[in-house]
Order: structure tokens, then C-alpha cells, then sequence
């Protein structure tokens, strides 16, 4: 089932959670909202569920107006950040919830509801744990059970709530995985909600990046890390090394200095390079558009960083390169940066 | 392995373990003191005095129909009370805690008011507007429903002073309740009636219960506003308390103390057994 959300806007108070957000999500399509807190994302997907409305704009599946609906009959399987597991039920009569609250001529027998549970249980690999009570388990298992009860329903489309959010890093990890999975061999159409690149990254066909309430960047996880739309996306998303810069009459300076960079079309005033770290080499401080002393240098495993204290236009700012692990480098000498790949955008962007 | 068992022996005699919270022995003792103080050493008089009939004089005493009667009308008014409490004391609990209306604060203020007021003002004031010339009473009278003076008096007196003990012992419950669980059943395709019904009532059994469990003993104990609207008619509509203050009075104080004793020991099974259940219905909640 497709999804659009067409000029959504949502306030609290005074707080804009969103600002005239437009959105598509494909057929069967896992589609990330990605976003650091405060960006909106959890106020999207819970008005895409029916939880909340929007003060303007349309939410629709498959074309038909999904706002003239509530939540109990839009169909969508929801899964909560903490689960919202009713500790008062086993785990089978959690999952089974969804059916038994059928009633009249939607009435599920008996004999279905409990087919379809050991099903659905087998499926997310707990089918041993179907008579514990939901306080009895561990995170993951309990991660496990809200996704099998939100499946329960059939649901049209799945939404996630931060679903790995109180989970232990290698946990999250396998079970990240094994969703990835699941998508592949039942593809409902699912949205989620994360502040994790790395899990956004990982496990979406696309992701969306929010902040501000606003839509910054659609695309797929190569996109957005290779080609940042905005300066907003190139900072959260993947290590960033911002240089201040300035654009004067199209060509970029370094306070003073004029360099051999390209402004990329960039407005006359205060600017920012933005590039990966690994896109930044390291060269002769004479030569090089920016220098900087070196303050420290660490290595964790294969990777090494350096803090280097460079001139801006607000006095020092400390930038952390990637060093390769054969160059040597002196805590306190100074070292030229050449960026080979990199973004300007107006530093107030 | 030898020292491990030395300390596992010990351990089995002294129900003392180790532990980082201090102050243990003292905690136990003073709550033992306490308790003697305060509740053991008088029930244990009370149980003492009663020695001093012979046992077929004792349940002569408790068998005898006026007292048996007010027995019954004692507890199965207290236990009716406390039903009616759980039923409107939730409603009203659920609209202090679910709904901003304005008056809320003072309504939330007004529920305590039966722990306050003396209960012979209550049982004054619900005589004047329940007597037949009252101005509840003049409205019912002609239905004829006489409650003044009657056990449906007791039963109206009770439920004014139970009701707080339900209302505060659930309201925190719910408050806590987060909303992502009626979100979440909504979700599922629950209807509103389905959702209290099967996620939320659940939920707030076990102080439910509780609640219960104080009104029902608070409904057994209550004397002050009883005898005002009671009518005390032996017999009818007269409370195990108020037979034990005419036994007293009649100097018969072995014979008062015998029914106390039936009193206390009813009351200790009921509120058990309710305990017990309340603990299990949590524990199946709860369940860590």
C-alpha cells in the first residue's frame, strides 16, 4: 500500500513539530524517518497511525483519505518505542489481542486465532515463550512480541517507533538484521522512526532525514551520505570536518587568503566546507588551503583521528581529521588540510 | 566449599541475611514493639476477657439470633458498600484523573471530606436529608423507598465514608497508567469499551481491590454515623458495634467482648482471603 502525506503541519503550543511536510512512501517500501530529537519524526508517524491529527494538510493510503478514519480502522500495525506490552496478558493472548477484540461478523474462531498466533510466534522465533507474561522477558523477546501482535491484524502498513531505542548495542544489531529479513519475506509497506544513522542506513530502502519539523533530504542511504542536500544532512549524517570559509564575489577565502577551491555556486558571505574526514588529506602547511596545529592524536583499532586547532573567523576552531595509520604526526607541530571532496554551503544554512 | 556450606547453615536459622540496606534489627524491632504496643497486647485482652465465660455460655452468647442478625447486617451491609464504592468511587476516580474539567481541583478536595468530618455529623446530616420530611427523603418517600432508619440507611451511611478509601487508593494507579497501552489497543483495533474493559480495568485490579478491602473494613468498624440513620431497631437494622455499646452499657462486659471477638476474627478471615487475592491478581500483573 502507498502512503502520501501531502503539506502536513503540526504544532504545540508554541513548538512547530511540523512544518508543511510532504512525503511519498512506495508499495511495500521500508522507509526510514531519520532525525535527531525535536525533529518531528515521532510527531509524523504517529499522525500517519491516527494517534495524533494535523492541524493542516492529508494523509492518504492508497489514494483514500486515511484522516477521515481513526486509528482502530485504519489498519495499521503500530509498534511502540517501549512496547506497551499488556502486562496483564501471556504472550500469546498479547498477540492474540487484535483478534479477540473482533466482534459480530469479523468474529475470529477460536481455532484461527490460535493457528494464527503460533504462526505469527514461530515466525519472530518465540514460539517457546507463549505462555510467559510479558515481564518475565528479556528486551529483545519483548522487542519481539510487539512486532508479532502489531502483524497479528494484518496490518496494511507497519509502523516502528524508535523500535530498537532501548535496546543493548549487540542486540540491536542482530535484531536490525532480522528485521531486514522479515521485511524481505513479508513486504508491508513500513515506516520507521529512528534518531540511529547507522540503523537508518542500514536497514531502509530510503530514508528520510528530518529536522526542524522539515523534511531536509529524501533518498537512498547512498544518497543521502554521498550527496548531502543540505548542510544539515552533511552534519548529521556520517563524520563531518566543517572548515570555516568565506565566499566573496563567487571565489571562497580563508580569511584572507583566496583559495584554490570551488564555491559551488554558493552565496557571497560566511561559508562552511563540508567534507568526510577520509576526503580530507593531509599536506604541507604551506601548501595547503587550510592549516592548523595539532593538539592531540588518537587510535582506536583501525581508525585514527587528530584534533587540529585552525584559524576561523571567531577565533580557533578544533576540527577532528582521519589520519591514515602509516603518517606520522606531532602532537604541537603544524599540518596543512587539502580537501579532495567536499560541499560549501552558507554557514548560516 | 566447607565455608560456603557454614554460612549457608546459618543463614537456614537466622532469617537475617546479608544485606546492604542497614538496619534491619532495628526496623524489626521497633515494628514488633509497635505492633504489640498498639494492636497484639489490646486484641489479646480482648481475647482474654472473653475467657471468662465457658465456652457453651460464649456460644450461647454468639449464636443467639439478635446478635447473629447483627452480625449479618454488619458485614453484608459493609461488603454491599464497599461493592457500590468500587463502581462509582472508579467513576469518579476516572474523571479526576482522565478529565480536565473546571472544579476539579475542588471536587478532588471534596472526596476527602468523609476521612474528615466526624461521622456523627455525617450520620446527622444524611438523617435530616433522608428522613421523610428531608429533602431527599420527601422525593423518595412518595416512590416508597424509606432509607432513614432502615438498612438502606446503613447502606447509604457507609458508602459516605468509604468512598475516599477506593477513590485514593486507585486514582494513582491510573494516573500512572501510561496512555501508549490504550493507544496501543486502539491500535489493534479495540473499541473504547474493549480497551477499559480488557486493558485498563485489568491493570488497576489489584488496588481495586484494595480499595475494596479499606471500605469493607471501614464499613465494618464504622459506629458514629451508623446510629443516627440506622434507627437501631434490634433485630432489623441494628450494627454488631452498636449491640456490643448496648452490652457495655448493660455492664454485660464478657458478652460484649464475645461478639468483638467474632467480630475481629471475621474480619481478619475476609480481609485475608481479599489480601491474598489482591496480591495474586498483582503478582500476575506485575510479574518480574
Amino acid at each position: 500500500m502507498t502512503i502520501d502525506v501531502v503539506g502536513v503541519s503540526k504544532r504545540f503550543k508554541s513548538f512547530n513539530a511540523l512544518d508543511n511536510v510532504s512525503l511519498h512512501v512506495r508499495s511495500g517500501e521500508l522507509v526510514a524517518l531519520l532525525g535527531p530529537s525535536g525533529s518531528g519524526k515521532t510527531t509524523l508517524l504517529r499522525i500517519i497511525a491516527g494517534l495524533d491529527w494535523p492541524d493542516a494538510g492529508e494523509v492518504r493510503f492508497d489514494g483514500e483519505d486515511a484522516l477521515a478514519r481513526t486509528v482502530r480502522d485504519r489498519n495499521v500495525g503500530f509498534v511502540f518505542q517501549h512496547y506497551a506490552l499488556f502486562r496483564h496478558l501471556s504472550v500469546f493472548e498479547n498477540v492474540a489481542f487484535g483478534l479477540r477484540v473482533r466482534t459480530g461478523k469479523d468474529k475470529v474462531p477460536d481455532a484461527a486465532i490460535r493457528a494464527r498466533v503460533s504462526e505469527l510466534l514461530e515466525l519472530v522465533q518465540i514460539d517457546w515463550l507463549a505462555d510467559r507474561y510479558p515481564g518475565q522477558l528479556s528486551g529483545g523477546q519483548r522487542q519481539r512480541v510487539a512486532l508479532a501482535r502489531a502483524l497479528a491484524i494484518s496490518p496494511r502498513v507497519l509502523l516502528l517507533d524508535e523500535p530498537f531505542g532501548a535496546l543493548d548495542a549487540k542486540v540491536r544489531k542482530e535484531l536490525r538484521r532480522w528485521l531486514r529479513h522479515l521485511h524481505e519475506e513479508l513486504p508491508v509497506t513500513s515506516l520507521l522512526v529512528t534518531h540511529d544513522q547507522e540503523e537508518a542506513l542500514e536497514l531502509a530502502d530510503r530514508v528520510v532525514v528530518m529536522g526542524h519539523g522539515r523534511i531536509e533530504q529524501v533518498g537512498t542511504p547512498a544518497e543521502v551520505y554521498e550527496n548531502p542536500a543540505t548542510a544539515f544532512v552533511h552534519d548529521f549524517i556520517g563524520e563531518t570536518l566543517a572548515l570555516p570559509a568565506e565566499v566573496r564575489a563567487g571565489r571562497l577565502y580563508a580569511g584572507d587568503r583566496p583559495l584554490a577551491l570551488d564555491s559551488q555556486g554558493t552565496a557571497d558571505g560566511p561559508a562552511r566546507l563540508l567534507a568526510r574526514p577520509h576526503d580530507v588529506d593531509f599536506a604541507d602547511p604551506g601548501d595547503a588551503p587550510f592549516a592548523g596545529r595539532v593538539l592531540a592524536v588518537r587510535t582506536f583499532g583501525p581508525v585514527r583521528r587528530a584534533d587540529i586547532e585552525i584559524a576561523g573567523r571567531d577565533g580557533p576552531v578544533v576540527v577532528e581529521a582521519a589520519v591514515p595509520l602509516q603518517q606520522d604526526l606531532a602532537t604541537g607541530g603544524l599540518i596543512g588540510l587539502l580537501p579532495r571532496k567536499y560541499r560549501v554551503f552558507a554557514a548560516s544554512a | 566449599m566447607g565455608h560456603g556450606s557454614v554460612t549457608a547453615g546459618r543463614q537456614s536459622i537466622s532469617f537475617r541475611r546479608r544485606s546492604v540496606i542497614p538496619g534491619f534489627g532495628l526496623t524489626f524491632g521497633l515494628t514488633v514493639t509497635w505492633l504489640s504496643l498498639i494492636v497484639l497486647i489490646p486484641l489479646a485482652a480482648l481475647v482474654l476477657k472473653t475467657t471468662e465465660l465457658s465456652f457453651e455460655r460464649f456460644v450461647a452468647i454468639v449464636t443467639a439470633p439478635r446478635t447473629l442478625h447483627a452480625l449479618a447486617v454488619s458485614f453484608g451491609i459493609s461488603f454491599a458498600a464497599a461493592l457500590v464504592n468500587a463502581v462509582f468511587g472508579t467513576l469518579v476516580m476516572w474523571a479526576l484523573v482522565r478529565y480536565d474539567f473546571p472544579g476539579r481541583r475542588l471536587v478532588d478536595a471534596i472526596v476527602d471530606v468523609p476521612f474528615a468530618l466526624p461521622t456523627a455529623v455525617a450520620g446527622i446530616a444524611l438523617t435530616a436529608l433522608y428522613a421523610e420530611n428531608g429533602w431527599i427523603g420527601s422525593l423518595l418517600a412518595p416512590l416508597g423507598i424509606k432509607v432513614a432508619f432502615t438498612p438502606l440507611g446503613i447502606l447509604v451511611a457507609l458508602v459516605f465514608v468509604g468512598l475516599p478509601f477506593v477513590v485514593r487508593t486507585v486514582q494513582p494507579v491510573l494516573a500512572d497508567l501510561d496512555k501508549q497501552y490504550e493507544e496501543a489497543a486502539a491500535s489493534l483495533g479495540a473499541s473504547r469499551g474493549q480497551t477499559i474493559w480488557r486493558v485498563v480495568l485489568p491493570t488497576i485490579w489489584p488496588a481495586l481491590l484494595t480499595g475494596f478491602a479499606l471500605a469493607f473494613a471501614r464499613g465494618i468498624g464504622e459506629y458514629g454515623s451508623v446510629i443516627f440513620i440506622a434507627g437501631n431497631m434490634p433485630n432489623v437494622s441494628e450494627i454488631a458495634p452498636l449491640l456490643i455499646v448496648v452490652r457495655l452499657e448493660e455492664f454485660r462486659y464478657a458478652d460484649a467482648t464475645a461478639i468483638a471477638v467474632v467480630m475481629l476474627a471475621t474480619s481478619f478471615i475476609l480481609l485475608f482471603i481479599i489480601n491474598r487475592l489482591q496480591q495474586w491478581t498483582e503478582r500476575r500483573t506485575t510479574e518480574r
